[in-house]
This record gives structure tokens, C-alpha cells and sequence, in this order.
């Protein structure tokens, strides 16, 4: 009986395992910012709008696909003459590149809460491979991803012309992001 | 009567300061109409620069100040004359103080944090709000423009007293002759 009881507690619980995947991007509880330097100094930014699909079942790592498309005219560089600059042509020239897009390849559980998602990051025409770490807390049916990942601006051409020199704005800048998503 | 002279290092303190000041006076107004590029950004942070190098030093110089008297004011001077002399060098000061304090107010409301010489940070005073951030550049230009208008006051008054009064108001902050002493 106790056995019975025991295998029927079971079955229950591996279906209700599988079942929490987790699909509904909250925006209003996302982030997309960024971090690089102006002449040695850590400036943040963000972006306000992007659009996303997901599924993500923690007990399928291996099926999870993700995808992110951000409106890059949405930034904010915390000054009205920065977010009108890199809207321009030699930043992401967001008339003929409006949106940055990621898609996940290859997810890769690493234990505990880690992940590592590979993707395609294509941004103003430009596209490259990007491995990015990211955690995941679930709390019930709302699972939060964090992460954050370095791209260098040059591989997508972002700052051209007088800005393609790094001395006053690096190369390097750190994409920071954090998706809060709920199962349906 | 021998001239009273302010000790050299209030002269040196106030001619330092004067060019400083009339640098950060110009590049402020003539970096803020640059469109935005590298050499803008390059600007801003040494005027940031500068700016804090004055607010260093005029703390230093009210230091000096509070403890070397300077000389008092000619006799021949009316009693609304000396006023005014007084309250015009309070606001200089009060000036030199809040002018640099706004523009560090406005730099971390604006959140580009200000290091100094690009090694030593300063901490940020304020988060970062963009509405405090421009209140605060309206009120480091107003602030200048006032600057300004406290300045020609000034030096109009030490031209009016070397060249109409020919008292030796203008002598005893300038470098000393080696005949005099
Ligand atoms: C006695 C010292 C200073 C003087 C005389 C001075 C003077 C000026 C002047 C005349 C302007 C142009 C105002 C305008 O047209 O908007 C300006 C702009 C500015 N100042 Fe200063 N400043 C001083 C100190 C500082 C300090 C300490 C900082 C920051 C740490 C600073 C940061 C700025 C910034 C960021 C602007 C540009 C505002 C903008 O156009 O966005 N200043 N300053």
C-alpha cells in the first residue's frame, strides 16, 4: 500500500515537472541595459521597448529557444542629445537597422541554477556567435533569467567615423539583461 | 603711506583661480554649443576636471582666507562703498563655492560620474534622475551667468580704483616691485 501510494505520488509529481514551462515575457518586469566606457568611466544606459518569445522548461534545458528582437530607437543614454546620436547613422542607424536580434542555438544546462544559451546576436547587418550565461530563479509559476554577457562594437560597426577610435568610448560593452517570465 | 599688500599666497590663489575660472568660464559656453562628438565628450571631462581642481582650491583659499586677515580698505573709502566691496566679495566666494557644487550636483544626476583626471572617482552625490539632471544645468548656467555679471562688477570696480580714485587698491594684489618692499 505504502508502495502504491508512493508510484502514484510519483507519477503525479514528474508530469507536474514538465508541465511549468515558462513562455509569458513580462515586460514591465524586464530590463535590457548596458554598460560601457566613456574615457575610463562606467556609463549605463537602457533599452526601453523589445519584443521576445520563449519557452523554457527547466526540466528540458535542451528544448529551450529564445529569441529577443530590441528596438533599438528605444535607448536611453540618460541625455536626449546621446539617444538622438546613436540612433544615427554611424551608431545603429536604426532607419535601415530598427531592431537588434537574438536567437538561441544551443542551450546547455551547467548545474544549479546555470545556464549558458549560445545565439546569433545580429545587430545593423552584422552578425555574430555569442555564448551567453545567464541564471534562472523560479518562484512558482514566475521564473526570472539573469545574465549578462560583453560584446565589442566594432564587430557590428556601432560607432563609426570620428567614433570608430576607442579612446573616448571602448570597445567593449556589457549587455546586462534580466527576463522575467510566467508559465501559461 | 606704504602699500598694505595681501600675502603672496592670496595673490597667488587669486591670480591662479582668475585664469582657471576665465578657462572653465569659456570652455563651458563653448563646449555646451559643440554638436556631440568624441572632442565634446573629451571637453566636458577636463572641464569636469578643471572644475573640481577650483572647487579644491578656493576650499583652500577661504582656508587662507579666515586666517590672513587681508588689508583693511582705504579710509578715503565711504562707508556704502566698502559695503558694497565686502558684499561683492562674498558673492565671488559664494559663487566659487556653488558654481562647481551644481556642476557636480548636475554630473551625477546625470549619470556620468566625474573622476578626476581619469584616476581619482568622485563619488556621486545624487542618482540618477534625468529631471534633476537638467534643473541642475539650468541652474549651473544661471549661476554663471550671474558669475559673469558679479565678475565685470568686479573688475570694472579695481580698473575704476587704479585708474579714477589712483588709490593702490589694484597695486596690493599685484606682484611686488623689488623697489617697493
Ligand atoms: C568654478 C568652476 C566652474 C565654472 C566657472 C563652470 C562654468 C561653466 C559654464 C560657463 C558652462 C556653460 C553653461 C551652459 O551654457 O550651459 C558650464 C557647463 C557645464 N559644466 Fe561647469 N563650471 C565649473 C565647474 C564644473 C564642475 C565641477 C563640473 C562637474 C564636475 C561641471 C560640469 C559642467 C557640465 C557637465 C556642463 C555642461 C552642461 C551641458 O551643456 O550639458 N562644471 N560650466
Amino acid at each position: 500500500m505504502k508502495r502504491l501510494a508512493f508510484a502514484l505520488a510519483f507519477a503525479t509529481l514528474i508530469p507536474a515537472a514538465h508541465a511549468v514551462e515558462y513562455t509569458q515575457v513580462q515586460s514591465d518586469k524586464s530590463a535590457i541595459n548596458f554598460v560601457y566606457k566613456q574615457m575610463g568611466v562606467a556609463v549605463d544606459g537602457k533599452f526601453r521597448k523589445f519584443s521576445s518569445q520563449l519557452n523554457f522548461d527547466p526540466a528540458k534545458p535542451a528544448a529551450a529557444k529564445a529569441s529577443f528582437a530590441v528596438e533599438l530607437a528605444s535607448v536611453d543614454t540618460g541625455a536626449t542629445e546621446g539617444d538622438e546620436e546613436v540612433a544615427g547613422k554611424a551608431w545603429f542607424n536604426t532607419k535601415a537597422f530598427p531592431t537588434a536580434q537574438f536567437v538561441s542555438g544551443n542551450v546547455k544546462a551547467l548545474g544549479g541554477n546555470k545556464y549558458e544559451v549560445a545565439g546569433r546576436l545580429t545587430i545593423k547587418g552584422k552578425v555574430q556567435d555569442v555564448v551567453v550565461p545567464a541564471t534562472f530563479t523560479a518562484q512558482g509559476n514566475v521564473g526570472v533569467f539573469d545574465g549578462a554577457f560583453t560584446i565589442r562594437r566594432a564587430d557590428f560597426t556601432i560607432g563609426e567615423g570620428a567614433w570608430a577610435k576607442f579612446d573616448i568610448v571602448a570597445n567593449d560593452v556589457l549587455i546586462k539583461f534580466r527576463i522575467t517570465a510566467s508559465s501559461k | 603711506m606704504a602699500t598694505q599688500h595681501y600675502t603672496s599666497t592670496a595673490k597667488l590663489l587669486h591670480w591662479l583661480m582668475a585664469i582657471l575660472l576665465f578657462g572653465l568660464l569659456a570652455l563651458g559656453f563653448y563646449m555646451h554649443d559643440l554638436p556631440l562628438s568624441p572632442d565634446k565628450l573629451k571637453l566636458y571631462s577636463w572641464h569636469k576636471w578643471a572644475g573640481v581642481s577650483a572647487f579644491l582650491l578656493v576650499g583652500f583659499r577661504l582656508l587662507w582666507r579666515f586666517t590672513h586677515r587681508p588689508p583693511a580698505l582705504p579710509e578715503s573709502m565711504p562707508k556704502l562703498m566698502q559695503f558694497a566691496a565686502h558684499a561683492g566679495h562674498l558673492a565671488l566666494y559664494g559663487l566659487m563655492l556653488a558654481i562647481p557644487l551644481s556642476g557636480w550636483l548636475m554630473s551625477s544626476a546625470k549619470g556620468f560620474q566625474t573622476v578626476w583626471f581619469g584616476v581619482l572617482p568622485i563619488p556621486d552625490l545624487l542618482d540618477k534622475n534625468k529631471e534633476v539632471g537638467d534643473l541642475l544645468q539650468t541652474v549651473h548656467m544661471s549661476l554663471n551667468l550671474l558669475f559673469v555679471a558679479v565678475l565685470a562688477g568686479h573688475i570694472g570696480a579695481a580698473l575704476k580704483h587704479h585708474f579714477i580714485d589712483k588709490d593702490d587698491i589694484l597695486i596690493r594684489m599685484a606682484p611686488r616691485h623689488s623697489k617697493e618692499n
